[in-house]
């Protein structure tokens, strides 16, 4: 029920709902560089920061963007950076020294279809190039997955938050649907959570201080190794507090769907066209990508012992499904490649639903 | 007794990694002295770069970020937007800035970012072992120019002080050595002057300090301190090629 | 209830505008909405389409395969749109300027609407995206006439607020038209 304190509802693009929300979560800096289609959110940010006393810069490339956010993320700063397949894939070293040093900071990727230039309709096809890190090394960051205006507002501060707390960089990874579409939307106040002190950042060592450095060298004996432990066990620390996922109808489907972001969207529709055909189908939909919700999906294959993977790629989460559900589950797949005329309807995703229903029964 | 030399306080008690004759640590000292003479070690970030340069964080007594390759002007970019009010300088080798981070230093220098660039140039990748740089001079051998640099395949060394100079957002842009005590007296007094600006908040400033590398020139120190005087200077001229006090 | 509708035209005829308006109206009516648009990169006279889909609960797909209801502005969206029209669903055609004959459209509703002529004898043939919406409302009844004159407060800048009058006016004559 809402209160009569909840802000009055707007309707605005997705691209607009994440600067938005950047702003509401305190950042003041973007770093960023033209790129479709996710340029409303620099000229979002360039027209309102101004006012607000942010920094905005339109850097030189996404190599200059990523690492002016390593720069101002070091300093303690809540930063944001965003882009699209070609320019994410340049993105990638500053990720990965970003990884390397610790640091937090937000990237929000509106994938468009790959590889190479490409075009700029929707695509899922960068699910692997976020999930397992992207750049060189041997790393994770955090990746949320929305799909819908209101979540691009809500999960872009969550984003922060994430990134503050476990000292990573954290992706918004959502595409040209999400982006560009106009929902209404309830623009929530930043949520309060208490952060982790910043005592790591550079700011001037003073008499007494400890030097602080931010760096992603380690040549001693162990010491390398002995960081990749370290993290591998924040990842475990936020694949057990941090996993989010949505379900739908699952508790007596026979088949269930699965799908993120835009493709879940269309998915949900199509599964409740099935169930009005009488079909028992549910929809499984992973909000945090990485963390992947393995357990949930592992709990539902010990019920239900067809999954139903559904991408706008050739298949890339299905490897996270494959390895999170039990043995004797299947997953069957239906997927369209990235790219003009490929954004599947409901009906299509209902006639794939019919069809795998109807070969199990 | 009067003691006349001490370790300046920016500087940590430690002994360097860098070769015997290395002019960094030469380098180092001008900037941890320039730093102690202002007053502003406790205000200082320092961004070190990939390359020779990127232990700064062991013997600077400040808070350091590593960047990656040549990125250290974007690096330093954002530090200083975020924290205007603190001195942040990068400290870079050829390699780093006039190769892969061309697009960096050329864009940081054009906004005229508030921030003090030390740029070291020694004709040769350093840390890698000797390889040939943007800034190789030509006819030089180098262990990928085994040949010499071929001014007609490689182009000519990039002159990145004067090159520099011609951007609206450069405060300062001067070229020292540090092969003689009269040019490390004048190296000192440019060093200085680049700090100010950007304690007046004047916008970029950049040095570039011409220096040595005997190990990987295959030099004894003193051949190598010489080849600075008879070759480099002659054609990467000493002085002052921007100074907006001036104009 | 959740309705969807699809829009379709070319650049200049205020498509996109008028699914804007469709969505500001039922926003004010305390409905959930989602606006998918689509255009060419041709900012007039290219093909422009939107997909507004409202409902009280979730919206689901912002995409609609067979929509429920199209409002097609000119002959190429019609050609290549109004078969999709879900059975039991209705297609608005501007018969001003699509010729409709010959094509059959079994369990749909076809309601041809001379969308420009209304819209010149209002005064500004601009408004035909009006005169669509006003036929949209008066045969779903999916929207109140009166919150999509509270919607042109919010889908028009401030500077455009005085053609408010002449733009509910051309929604009537729209409406009117339906029922002729």
């Amino acid at each position: 029920m809402q209160t009569t304190t909840a802000p009055e509802k707007i309707f605005v693009k997705g691209n607009e709902a994440v600067a938005m929300a950047a702003i509401e979560a305190g950042c003041r800096c973007y770093f960023g560089y033209p790129i479709t289609p996710q340029s409303d959110i620099p000229e979002y940010l360039s027209r309102e920061f101004p006012a607000l006393g942010g920094e905005f810069i339109q850097a030189e490339s996404e190599i200059g963007a990523i690492n002016m956010l390593l720069g101002a993320s070091a300093t303690g700063a809540r930063a944001m950076t965003s882009s699209s397949g070609p320019g994410i894939s340049l993105k990638q070293e500053g990720i990965s020294y970003m990884a390397g040093s610790e640091l937090p900071g937000v990237i929000v990727d509106i994938m468009r279809a790959g590889p190479g230039l490409g075009g700029i309709d929707a695509s899922q096809a960068d699910y692997n190039q976020a999930t397992r890190g992207g750049g060189h090394g041997g790393y994770r960051i955090i990746v949320l997955a929305p799909a819908s205006v209101q979540e691009m507002y809500d999960l872009t501060m969550l984003a922060f938050d994430l990134s503050d707390i476990y000292r990573m960089p954290a992706m918004v990874l959502a595409d040209s649907v999400i982006g560009q579409m106009k929902e209404s939307v309830t623009p929530n106040p930043r949520p309060q959570v208490v952060l982790p002190p910043k005592e790591w950042v550079v700011r001037g060592r003073a008499a007494g201080e400890p030097q602080n450095v931010v760096k992603s060298l380690y040549l001693g004996d162990g010491e390398m190794e002995a960081f990749h432990w370290k993290m591998q066990a924040r990842y475990q620390e936020l694949a057990d507090r941090e996993c989010r996922w949505e379900e739908v109808q699952t508790g007596d489907a026979d088949l269930i769907v699965t799908a993120f972001g835009s493709t879940s969207r269309i998915a949900k529709t199509a599964v409740a066209m099935a169930r009005e055909a009488g079909m028992k189908v549910g929809l499984m939909r992973p909000i945090t990508l990485f963390p992947f919700p393995k357990k949930a999906y592992a709990q539902l294959s010990e019920r239900c012992k067809l999954f139903l993977d559904i991408e706008l790629s050739t298949g890339q989460m299905i490897d996270d499904v494959r390895l999170s559900i039990a043995r004797d589950a299947d997953v069957a797949f239906y997927g369209r490649p990235p790219g003009a005329g490929s954004l599947p309807t409901p009906e299509e995703l209902f006639e794939q639903i019919r069809k795998h229903y109807q070969a199990r029964a | 007794m009067k003691q006349v030399f001490t370790r300046p306080e920016s500087l940590k008690d430690v002994s360097t990694h860098f070769c015997p004759g290395c002019h960094h640590g030469s380098v180092h000292r001008l900037v941890a002295e320039a730093l102690d003479e202002f007053g502003i070690r406790s205000e200082t970030i320092g961004v070190a770069s990939v390359g020779c340069s990127v232990f700064l964080y062991g013997y600077f007594d400040v808070d350091v970020i590593e960047s990656p390759h040549g990125r250290a002007p974007a690096v330093a970019t954002g530090a200083k937007r975020a924290r205007p009010d603190r001195i942040v300088f990068t400290y870079q080798g050829d390699g780093d800035l006039a190769a892969i981070g061309m697009s960096e230093i050329i864009h940081a220098a054009n906004r005229g970012e508030d921030i003090t660039v030390i740029f070291v140039n020694n004709t040769t990748y350093g840390m890698t072992g000797g390889q040939m740089a943007p800034t190789t001079m030509p006819g030089q051998k180098t262990s990928t120019s085994p040949y010499g640099r071929d001014v007609s395949k490689d182009g000519a060394p990039f002159k990145m002080a004067e090159l520099l100079s011609n951007l609206g957002g450069v405060a300062f842009s001067a070229r020292v050595a540090l092969n003689s005590p009269k040019n490390v007296l004048q190296a000192k007094k440019m060093i200085k002057t680049a700090f100010r600006y950007q304690v007046e908040k004047k916008g970029f400033s950049f040095i570039e300090a011409l220096a040595a590398c005997p190990t990987n020139w295959g030099m004894n120190p003193l051949a190598a301190n010489q080849r600075v005087t008879d070759e480099m200077i002659p054609y990467f001229p000493l002085g002052v090629y921007k100074n907006t006090a001036n104009l | 209830m959740r309705y969807d509708v699809f829009f379709a035209g070319y650049g200049g005829q205020g498509v996109l505008l008028a699914g804007n308006l469709l969505s500001y109206a039922a926003i004010h009516e305390g409905k959930n909405v989602s606006f998918f648009p689509a255009y060419g990169v041709e900012k007039r006279g290219g093909a422009a389409m939107c997909t507004v889909v409202f409902a009280d609960g979730d919206t689901g797909s912002p995409v609609v395969g067979n929509p429920s209801a199209s409002v097609l502005l000119n002959q190429l969206s019609f050609d290549k749109y109004a078969a999709k029209v879900k059975q039991g669903g209705i297609c608005i055609v501007n018969s001003s300027l699509v010729n409709s004959d010959g094509v059959d459209l079994p369990g749909v509703e076809v309601i041809l609407v001379p969308m420009n002529q209304i819209a010149l004898e209002m005064g500004d043939v601009r408004m035909v995206n009006m005169v669509a919406c006003g036929a949209y409302i008066e045969k779903t009844g999916a929207l109140k006439a009166a919150s999509l004159e509270a919607a042109l407060k919010k889908a028009l800048p401030e500077r455009n607020h005085r053609l408010i009058p002449a733009n509910v006016k051309a929604m009537e004559a729209g409406a009117q038209a339906t029922r002729a």
